[in-house]
C-alpha cells in the first residue's frame, strides 16, 4: 500500500483530476455548441450586432505612419467643428486653452479664444459661485454642471468626454470619422432577419456603433454647417475627418514629439548595438572555435 | 562557492584596498558578475534573458518611483493625475509609456527565461532552489502587475480588480468575507486603490530581494548550459566579464531596440482601449480581460464552465488557475530524467515543441477572446493538455525515454574534442 502512493502516482492523480474536470465541462458544452453550429453554420447564435456591425475603413491622415505630422490647419478646422457642434453636449476636460498653441494659435489668439469661453469661477468679493471669462490656463468647460444634468438633458445617455475618445475606442480616429458619417436608415435585410431589432424610438441607427443603435442624433447634418476660416469647403466627410483629427490630437498631443524622440533613440540604439556586437565578436574571437566541423 | 580556477579579486589601488578590507563590495561584484564568476563557454542567446529580466526590473523601479511622484492614489483623481502625467509633466508621457510597456517587456523576457528553463530542465538538481525562487519571483510579478494595472483607474482597472478579487469569493464559506477584507469594501473603491498603490510600490523591492537570493542560489552550482552537462574543467568556462558582459550588452541592445520601437511608435498596442475610459461602476465593459501576460491563466480560469461533482465551476476554475502556476514548483521532482537538456531528449523535445508550446500559444490567444464557442471548447482542450503535460506526460516521458548520447564535456561539445581545447581553445584571459 505504502509503495502505491508514490509522488508520481499523486502527480498522475492530480493531473487526471484537473484534466477530467475540464473535459467534463467540455462534454457539457459540445452538444449545445455543435447543435448551434448545425443550425446556424456558426458556433454562436447570429445577432444583429455581429451581422451588421461595420468596422471603419482606414483613412488617410497627415499624422499616420512613423513620420506623420499634424496638419495644424486641419486641427484648427477640427477645433471649430468641436466648438460649434460637439461642445453643445461633449466636454473636453483634459485639454487646456493654452494647449491650443500646438495648433498654431499665437499667444494672443489663445487668450482671445479663452476669453470667449465662460468658465466656473468664484466672485472675488462675495465668494459666491459665479462664472468668468476663461484664461489660457483654464480647461475646456463642461456643457453640463454635473453627470445628473448631462443624463437628464440627453435621455439618460451621458455624452462621453471627448479628450481621450480616439484612444478609448478601437481604431479610434477612423472610428470617430466613420461614426459621424455612418448614420442611415436600418437596412431592410436586418429587419427581415431580426424583426425584434428595430431601432427603438429616441435612438439612431449607425452600423459603426457596437450595438448599432446610438443615442446621439446625427450631429453633422448639412454641408456648410461650420464655416472654415481657411476657405475649405465644409462637406460632411470633411468636417468628420477634421474633428476626428482634432480629437486624435486631444487624445495624444505628444504624438509627433514622441515619434521624433523615438527616431533619435532608435538611431542611437542601433549604433550602440552594432558597437556592442562588434566588441562582443572581438572579445569572443579568442575562445570561439574556428568554423570547422565540431 | 565557485570553481577552484575562478580568478580572485585583486584591489589595484589604495582606495580599493581600503574598501576591500572594510566592506568588500567590489569583491562581491567581481565574484557575481565580474571576472571572478566562471560561466560555461557555450551559453546560447537564450541565456541572455536573465540579465534582461533584471534590467527590466530596474526600468520598472526607476520609472515607477518617478511616476509615483506625480500620481495620486485617490479614486476621485487617479484617472486625472494619470492624464496629468501624460500631458503636463515634462516627459511624463515617456515615463508612463516606458512603465506600461516595460511591464510587458518584463513579462516577455521572463516568459522566455522560464520556458528556456523548462526546455533545458535547468530546474533539476543541483539548481532546484534557483527554480523555486524563480517561481516565487514570477508570482510576485503577477501580483505587482495586477495591482499596477488598477492604478490608472480606467474601466479595465476597475473591472479587472473586481473580477480578480471576486475569485476569492469562490472560496467556500469564508470567500465573501475575504473578498471584502481584501478590497476594504464591497466593491473596488478608494480603500482598494490606496492599498494596491501601497503594495504596488512595496512589492518590486521584495522582488529585487528575491532576485538577489535567486542569483545567490545560482552562484552556488554556477550557470547551467545548453548541453546540460556540468562544468568539469577550466576549459569549459570563461569568466563572466568580459565574455558575458559583452554578450549581454549586445543582447540588451537588441531588446532595447524592440522595446523602444513599441514605446515610441505603438505604445498602446498591448493595452486595452477601455482603460482610457474612466472607471464607472455602473457600466460593465462588453469584454473584461486582464493584461495580455495573464491571458494563459485567465483562459484556464474560464475553461471550467461546469460543476465537477460537488465542486462549483467557479471554484474549480480558481483552483486550477492557481494550480497551473503552483505545479511549476514541483517540476524538479516531476521530471526525473537524468539528462537535462532537451537537445538530448528526443521524446521530451517532441512534447515540448508540439505539445506545450502550441498549448501555451493557444491559451495566450484564448485568454483574450470572448467567452463564447468555439473558444471555450478550445481552451478546455488546451487546459486539459496543460495539466496532463506537467503532471502525467513529463513523469512518464522521463521514465520511458531513451536519451541521446551526451558529449563528454562542454569543451568537447564546442570544439569537437577536449584535446583541441588543450591546444588552442582555452579561455585564456583577455586584456580588457
Amino acid at each position: 500500500m505504502r509503495q502505491l502512493i508514490t509522488p508520481r502516482v499523486i502527480a498522475f492523480a492530480v493531473g487526471m483530476l484537473f484534466a477530467l474536470a475540464v473535459l467534463w465541462a467540455l462534454l457539457q458544452g459540445v452538444g449545445p455548441a455543435f447543435s448551434t453550429l448545425a443550425k446556424y453554420g456558426r458556433f454562436t447564435e447570429p445577432t444583429a450586432e455581429q451581422g451588421f456591425h461595420e468596422y471603419p475603413a482606414k483613412r488617410d491622415f497627415s499624422f499616420n505612419g512613423p513620420f506623420g505630422k499634424w496638419d495644424t490647419l486641419q486641427l484648427q478646422r477640427g477645433l471649430k467643428v468641436y466648438d460649434e457642434v460637439c461642445a453643445a453636449c461633449h466636454s473636453l476636460k483634459f485639454v487646456a486653452f493654452r494647449d491650443l498653441s500646438a495648433l498654431g494659435l499665437s499667444e494672443g489668439q489663445v487668450k482671445a479664444y479663452a476669453s470667449k469661453k465662460v468658465v466656473p469661477g468664484i466672485d472675488p468679493v462675495t465668494g459666491e459661485v459665479t462664472t468668468r471669462p476663461g484664461l489660457p490656463t483654464d480647461y475646456f468647460p463642461s456643457p453640463y454642471p454635473n453627470a445628473v444634468a448631462a443624463a437628464a438633458a440627453n435621455n439618460n445617455a451621458i455624452p462621453p468626454d471627448l479628450s481621450l475618445i480616439t484612444k478609448a475606442r478601437k481604431d479610434g480616429v477612423n472610428y470617430v470619422a466613420a461614426l459621424l458619417t455612418g448614420y442611415g436608415p436600418q437596412p431592410a435585410e436586418l429587419l427581415k432577419k431580426f424583426p425584434d431589432s428595430k431601432t427603438p424610438p429616441g435612438l439612431h441607427y449607425n452600423p459603426y456603433f457596437a450595438n448599432l443603435n446610438l443615442a446621439m442624433a446625427p450631429p453633422l447634418t448639412a454641408e456648410g454647417q461650420v464655416t472654415f476660416d481657411d476657405g475649405t469647403k465644409a462637406t460632411i466627410p470633411q468636417m468628420a475627418n477634421d474633428v476626428a483629427a482634432f480629437l486624435a490630437w486631444t487624445a495624444e498631443p505628444q504624438l509627433v514629439k514622441r515619434r521624433q524622440t523615438g527616431w533619435a533613440v532608435m538611431v542611437f540604439l542601433l549604433f550602440a548595438t552594432v558597437l556592442a556586437y562588434m566588441s562582443k565578436q572581438q572579445i569572443w574571437s579568442a575562445v570561439k572555435p574556428k568554423k570547422t566541423k565540431g | 562557492m565557485s570553481f577552484p580556477w575562478a580568478r580572485q579579486y585583486q584591489p589595484t589601488n589604495g582606495l580599493m584596498r581600503f574598501l576591500d578590507e572594510k566592506l568588500p563590495l567590489p569583491r562581491l561584484v567581481y565574484n557575481a558578475v565580474g571576472a571572478g564568476y566562471p560561466v560555461p563557454r557555450n551559453l546560447s542567446y537564450f541565456w541572455n534573458f536573465g540579465v534582461l529580466a533584471g534590467f527590466f526590473l530596474m526600468v520598472q523601479i526607476v520609472t515607477g518611483v518617478i511616476l509615483a511622484m506625480h500620481y495620486a492614489a485617490n479614486a476621485q483623481v487617479a484617472f486625472a493625475t494619470t492624464e496629468h502625467i501624460m500631458r503636463n509633466v515634462n516627459w511624463g508621457w515617456m515615463l508612463r509609456y516606458a512603465h506600461a510597456n516595460g511591464a510587458s517587456f518584463f513579462f516577455i523576457v521572463v516568459y522566455i527565461h522560464i520556458f528556456r528553463g523548462m526546455f533545458y530542465s535547468s530546474y533539476k538538481a543541483p539548481r532546484e532552489m534557483i527554480w523555486l525562487l524563480g517561481v516565487v519571483i514570477f508570482l510576485l510579478m503577477m501580483a505587482t502587475a495586477f495591482m499596477g494595472y488598477v492604478l490608472p483607474w480606467g474601466q479595465m482597472s476597475f473591472w479587472g480588480a473586481k473580477v480578480i478579487t471576486g475569485l476569492f469569493g469562490a472560496i467556500p464559506l469564508v470567500g465573501e468575507p475575504i473578498q471584502i477584507w481584501l478590497l476594504g469594501g464591497f466593491a473596488p473603491d478608494n480603500a482598494a486603490l490606496n492599498r494596491f498603490f501601497s503594495l504596488h510600490f512595496l512589492l518590486p523591492f521584495v522582488i529585487a530581494g528575491v532576485v538577489i537570493l535567486h542569483i545567490w542560489a545560482l552562484h552556488i552550482p554556477g550557470s547551467s548550459n545548453p548541453t546540460g552537462i556540468e562544468v568539469k574543467s577550466e576549459s569549459d568556462t570563461v569568466p563572466f566579464h568580459p565574455y558575458y558582459t559583452a554578450k549581454d550588452g549586445f543582447g540588451l541592445g537588441v531588446a532595447l531596440l524592440v522595446y523602444c520601437l513599441l514605446l515610441f511608435f505603438s505604445p498602446n498596442l498591448l493595452g486595452h482601449p477601455d482603460n482610457y475610459i474612466e472607471a464607472n461602476p455602473l457600466s460593465t465593459p462588453a469584454l473584461i480581460v486582464p493584461e495580455w501576460y495573464f491571458y494563459p491563466f485567465y483562459a484556464i480560469l474560464r475553461a471550467f464552465t461546469a460543476d465537477f461533482f460537488f465542486v462549483p465551476a467557479k471554484l474549480m476554475g480558481v483552483i486550477a488557475m492557481f494550480a497551473s502556476i503552483l505545479v511549476w514548483f514541483f517540476l524538479p521532482w516531476l521530471d526525473r530524467s537524468p539528462v537535462r537538456s532537451g537537445h538530448y531528449r528526443p521524446l521530451f523535445r517532441k512534447f515540448f515543441w508540439f505539445g506545450l508550446m502550441p498549448c501555451m500559444a493557444l491559451l495566450f490567444y484564448l485568454g483574450g477572446a470572448h467567452a463564447e464557442e468555439p473558444y471555450i471548447m478550445l481552451s478546455q482542450i488546451a487546459t486539459a493538455y496543460y495539466f496532463l503535460h506537467f503532471l502525467v506526460i513529463l513523469p512518464l516521458v522521463s521514465s520511458i525515454e531513451r536519451t541521446d548520447p551526451l558529449p563528454t564535456s562542454i569543451t568537447a561539445a564546442v570544439l569537437g574534442s577536449d584535446k583541441e581545447a588543450a591546444k588552442g581553445g582555452t579561455a585564456s584571459p583577455v586584456a580588457v
